[in-house]
């Protein structure tokens, strides 16, 4: 059973997102029953989507321009400012809270997606620069987290606290995907942007290697 | 909700007499529904349910910020009940004045000190009750009962049944109050490595943090907070921010000013685009002029936190004597997840989603900001993008609190990188004078430390923080001294991972270097002799001391440098081997052996040690908050840095297996490392760092950089 958020979908706050086409299982889906189920506010686990309806301002398109995004294989449109980060309308507005806030300054890397496949600094994005660009946020690397890089960070057990973890991820992805046998070197060039507060660097490296033999 | 439900709720409340709440049930119903079984599920203690699929869910009621106690804690719990691994799963405790003692996740403290026994009788006692269950029904002695993986067994007449199976009439029997628990010998699932339950939701994005939380017409916001220490808002033009997209609420609450916006990302613009004004305290110092009030505190006496024998008598008779000052700055937390908190207040209710480590303190936050009751105050735990102690603090919450009431809706408050770098309550900054007497034979003879800092405790006249881990060596010093001068001033501090040790480590083990090397000794076989009467924590310096092959030669421009710690429960050693390489400081390797007795799971332990080495290797070479004019000058990552891949040393993790009593296991990793890097940078270099952070340039003789 897929649960959504109601908030992403039915509320009446005007968050000036409209979905081209429906969005019934947008990735902050979660499953009742999951091993590792975390104690979700009741108010959270809400019903099965069916579709969505969002409630938007008449004068809103007046004020501010609309970009057409494409997240994770579907096209979102967004009425911003020009200037709003790419961090804020994945996690705010279109409630792909895997993509994390850290610095603000492309200063930690935990906010990386990938845009046409390239790591990507989320947080220092604006809307405007993207374009027609293809954005991949964790949510849509891999379904069921079978793609090689979050394979070998299970099986080297990577995460602590794992707030920089979709960062790390992200950044070790778009690293294989041109690098199939990086050196310690290669990673280190890759992934000395990145800040992991909890030091689980050792086992980054490890789970690197792992995901480029494995892969 | 149908009948047979409903029937399940009022008799959950009478079976789980230590568990039942209104809130409880309101999570645990979608479960029940499923079931739709007339039977009962078992729940023997706030801790544990066991529904009659079999399915076992352990309820967690610590923080959880990277240290693993969603997995280790559900251990403890399944080793005593003979669970079946594969069919527990973890669910995270509301915060509850009293159902499940203490809370608060903060210095190592979830399994030592007894702190695992409350949970391992919870497993106990439900598998007692289900093996009476059984005896029950197959009219046979409990005695001649076994459990193994969630069954009980009777092997006279190779009868078993699940554990499911027995919930229904287990759950009619007593609890036992003082069940009987295992041999540690006896662990099976103790003591090993198995799956982390939050990994795969880390690695997909779905774990959810505290601001990862979301509710149905919640809006975001941020709070701009008065830069200088103690300030507070003058006045403010909130024209500019009301302009700007999305910005729907500016308004003052008491800690400072907050834009609450239809996304962050405008909640931001408008908070940038705010003018305040605010109050001069006069609170206006530099961090020069807090080291000389600092100094100025430690030319006269302080007061007594520690004596043995008479040290002011005994140091002047002393063969060679050896005097020293060390100081260390303010450190800030910088989790990577920012201070955050996302609160909906309502006339008779209060709901908060907290990355807290203090869930009943946020509780309490929000019933004295509101006037609603605590029993109408519900705090969801979120995880925590790190914690290191500053999530113990409620300043967040009642961010959040007091603007969710301002504007009647549901607000996610998340501060910026700067906000919460300027905002801290900081590692103390810490002035420490030594003397050191040395005999003819060059042994330890006497000491004196004398220790200016805030005090993070308060109560008292010796704060404990500052003076821990050199009024409580481990090392057996004959005539021995200890003063604590109390300092105060506006910069506010608190719990920073390891806490007190984090600093006095550094500056305690350097100086026992200093000595070492006065008298012309090797450092490790100094520790032994102090170490003496301390069989485990010299066990630990042997086994680094071998491990490191201390004392065997380097290649040229290498060297290593010991220090040890017996902090929390925890005995630790760590040798590293540092060069200076291209002007900069390089560790190579680190060697860390650590004695915290019983452990729960070894790769957790093996992860937080290692990462401990990190922590306290970043703030060694990098970290320093300074005050200028009565704020902090740092902002962000840019001038407060942090250690990065390219500069993780080697780490040889050693466990010591002995099956004591559990010690701590997130901290004292930390404070070893940095006194171990100064301590080999002299040996390289013959100059003696005085200070943190760890300044390559020290180290480099002019006209070689």
């Amino acid at each position: 059973m897929t649960f959504l958020f109601a908030y992403t979908h039915t509320s009446s706050h005007p968050i000036l997102l409209r979905h081209r086409r429906t969005v019934g299982r947008l990735s902050v889906a979660c499953k009742l029953g999951h091993r590792a189920d975390y104690a979700q506010p009741p108010t959270a686990l809400l019903r099965k989507e069916s579709g969505c309806r969002l409630n938007r301002p008449a004068n809103i398109d007046a004020l501010m321009p609309t970009y057409s995004l494409r997240v994770n294989g579907r096209t979102h449109e967004v009425n911003v400012d020009a200037d709003t980060r790419l961090l804020w309308i994945v996690r705010d507005l279109l409630g792909l809270t895997g993509t994390k806030y850290g610095c603000g300054i492309a200063q930690c890397g935990a906010c990386t997606v990938h845009v046409n496949g390239k790591a990507t600094r989320s947080c220092t994005l604006q809307v405007s620069q993207v374009g027609d660009r293809a954005i991949t946020t964790i949510e849509g690397l891999s379904p069921n987290a079978t793609h090689a890089v979050q394979k070998a960070w299970i099986a080297e057990e990577v995460p602590q606290c794992g707030y920089c973890q979709s960062g790390q991820v992200m950044t070790a992805a778009a690293l294989l995907a041109t690098n199939k046998a990086p050196t310690d070197a290669d990673i280190d060039g890759a992934m000395d942007g990145l800040i992991c507060r909890c030091g689980t660097y050792d086992r980054i490296r490890r789970a690197i290697h792992r995901a480029a033999k494995e892969g | 909700m149908t009948g047979p439900a409903q029937l399940h709720r009022r008799e959950f409340i009478k079976v789980g007499t230590l568990a039942g709440g209104g809130l409880l049930l309101a999570i645990y119903a979608p479960t029940v529904k499923a079931h739709n079984s007339a039977a009962l599920p078992f729940q023997p203690n706030a801790f544990l349910r066991i529904d009659p699929s079999g399915e076992i869910t352990i309820t967690v009621a610590r923080s959880d910020m990277g240290q693993g106690v969603r997995t280790a804690l559900p251990m403890i719990i399944a080793e005593e009940l003979d669970a079946d691994w594969n069919s527990v799963r973890v669910m995270q405790a509301d915060a509850h004045p009293n159902q499940y003692g203490r809370m608060m996740t903060v210095g190592s403290s979830s399994v030592r000190n007894g702190a695992w026994l409350p949970l391992r009788k919870a497993g106990a006692a439900a598998r007692e009750m289900l093996v009476a269950a059984a005896a029950a029904r197959w009219g046979v002695s409990a005695g001649d009962l076994r459990t193994e993986s969630g069954r009980v067994l009777h092997a006279a007449s190779a009868r078993s049944a699940s554990y499911g199976e027995l919930a229904e009439a287990a759950a009619a029997l007593p609890v036992p109050v003082e069940p009987k628990l295992k041999d540690p010998a006896t662990f099976k699932l103790i003591g090993t490595s198995p799956a982390l339950f939050d990994t795969p939701d880390k690695v997909t994005g779905r774990a959810k943090f505290g601001i990862d939380a979301r509710v149905p017409g919640m809006l975001f916001a941020t709070v701009v907070h008065p830069p200088v220490f103690g300030s507070r808002v003058k006045s403010f033009d909130a024209a500019k921010a009301k302009a700007v997209a999305g910005v729907r609420h500016v308004v003052q609450i008491p800690t400072g000013i907050a834009v609450v916006a239809e996304h962050t990302g405008a909640a931001l613009k408008g908070a940038q685009a705010l003018v305040i004004e605010y109050e001069n305290t006069g609170f206006a110092m530099n961090s020069s002029d807090i080291f000389k009030s600092f100094a100025d505190l430690a030319d006269k006496p302080g007061v007594e936190a520690k004596k043995v024998g008479d040290a002011a008598a005994t140091l002047p008779k002393s063969a060679k004597r050896v005097e020293s000052t060390y100081e260390a700055p303010y450190l800030a937390h910088a989790t990577m997840e920012p201070m955050n908190c996302t609160a909906n207040v309502q006339a008779d209710r209060v709901e908060l989603w907290a990355p807290t480590q203090n869930p009943q303190g946020a509780q309490q936050t929000a019933a004295q900001i509101t006037g609603v009751p605590i029993s109408n105050v519900t705090v969801h735990v979120q995880l925590l993008g790190c914690g290191w102690g500053r999530r113990s603090r409620q300043d967040f919450v009642e961010d959040a609190v007091h603007t969710s009431k301002a504007v009647g809706a549901p607000v996610q408050v998340l501060w910026t990188r700067e906000e919460d770098m300027q905002h801290d309550f900081y590692r103390p900054a810490a002035h420490v004078r030594l003397e050191g007497g040395l005999d003819g034979a060059g042994k330890l003879a006497a000491m004196i430390v004398r220790v200016a800092a805030q005090p993070i405790s308060g109560g008292g006249a010796v704060d404990g923080p500052a003076v821990a881990s050199i009024a409580d060596t481990p090392y057996a010093i004959p005539n021995y001294l200890v003063e604590y001068c109390r300092a105060t001033n506006a910069v506010p501090v608190g719990y920073w991972r390891s806490v007190g040790p984090s600093q006095n480590t550094f500056i305690f083990e350097s100086f026992i270097d200093e000595l070492a090397h006065a008298a012309k000794r090797d450092p490790v076989e100094l520790r032994r002799e102090l170490l003496a009467n301390d069989a485990r924590m010299l066990n630990v310096v042997n086994l680094a001391a071998e491990r490191s092959q201390w004392g065997t030669p380097l290649p040229a421009g290498r060297a290593r440098g010991i220090a040890l710690v017996d902090d929390k429960g925890g005995r630790v050693a760590e040798v590293a081997e540092v060069s200076l390489t291209g002007g900069k400081i390089r560790v190579h390797k680190v060697t860390l052996v650590a004695d915290c007795g019983q452990i729960i799971h070894s790769g957790i332990v093996d992860g937080q040690l290692s990462g401990s080495v990190v922590a306290g290797l970043g703030a060694a070479l990098y970290g320093e908050i300074t005050i200028e004019r009565g704020r902090v000058k740092q902002t962000n990552f840019r001038d407060y840095p942090m250690l990065r891949i390219d500069e993780m040393p080697e780490i040889d993790v050693h466990i010591v297996r002995n099956g004591e009593e559990p010690g701590g296991v997130g901290e004292p990793g930390v404070p070893p490392i940095a006194a171990a890097v100064a301590n080999a940078l002299f040996t390289l270099t013959g100059v003696r760092a005085k200070r943190l952070p760890l300044r390559a340039d020290l180290f480099t003789p002019v006209g070689t950089r």
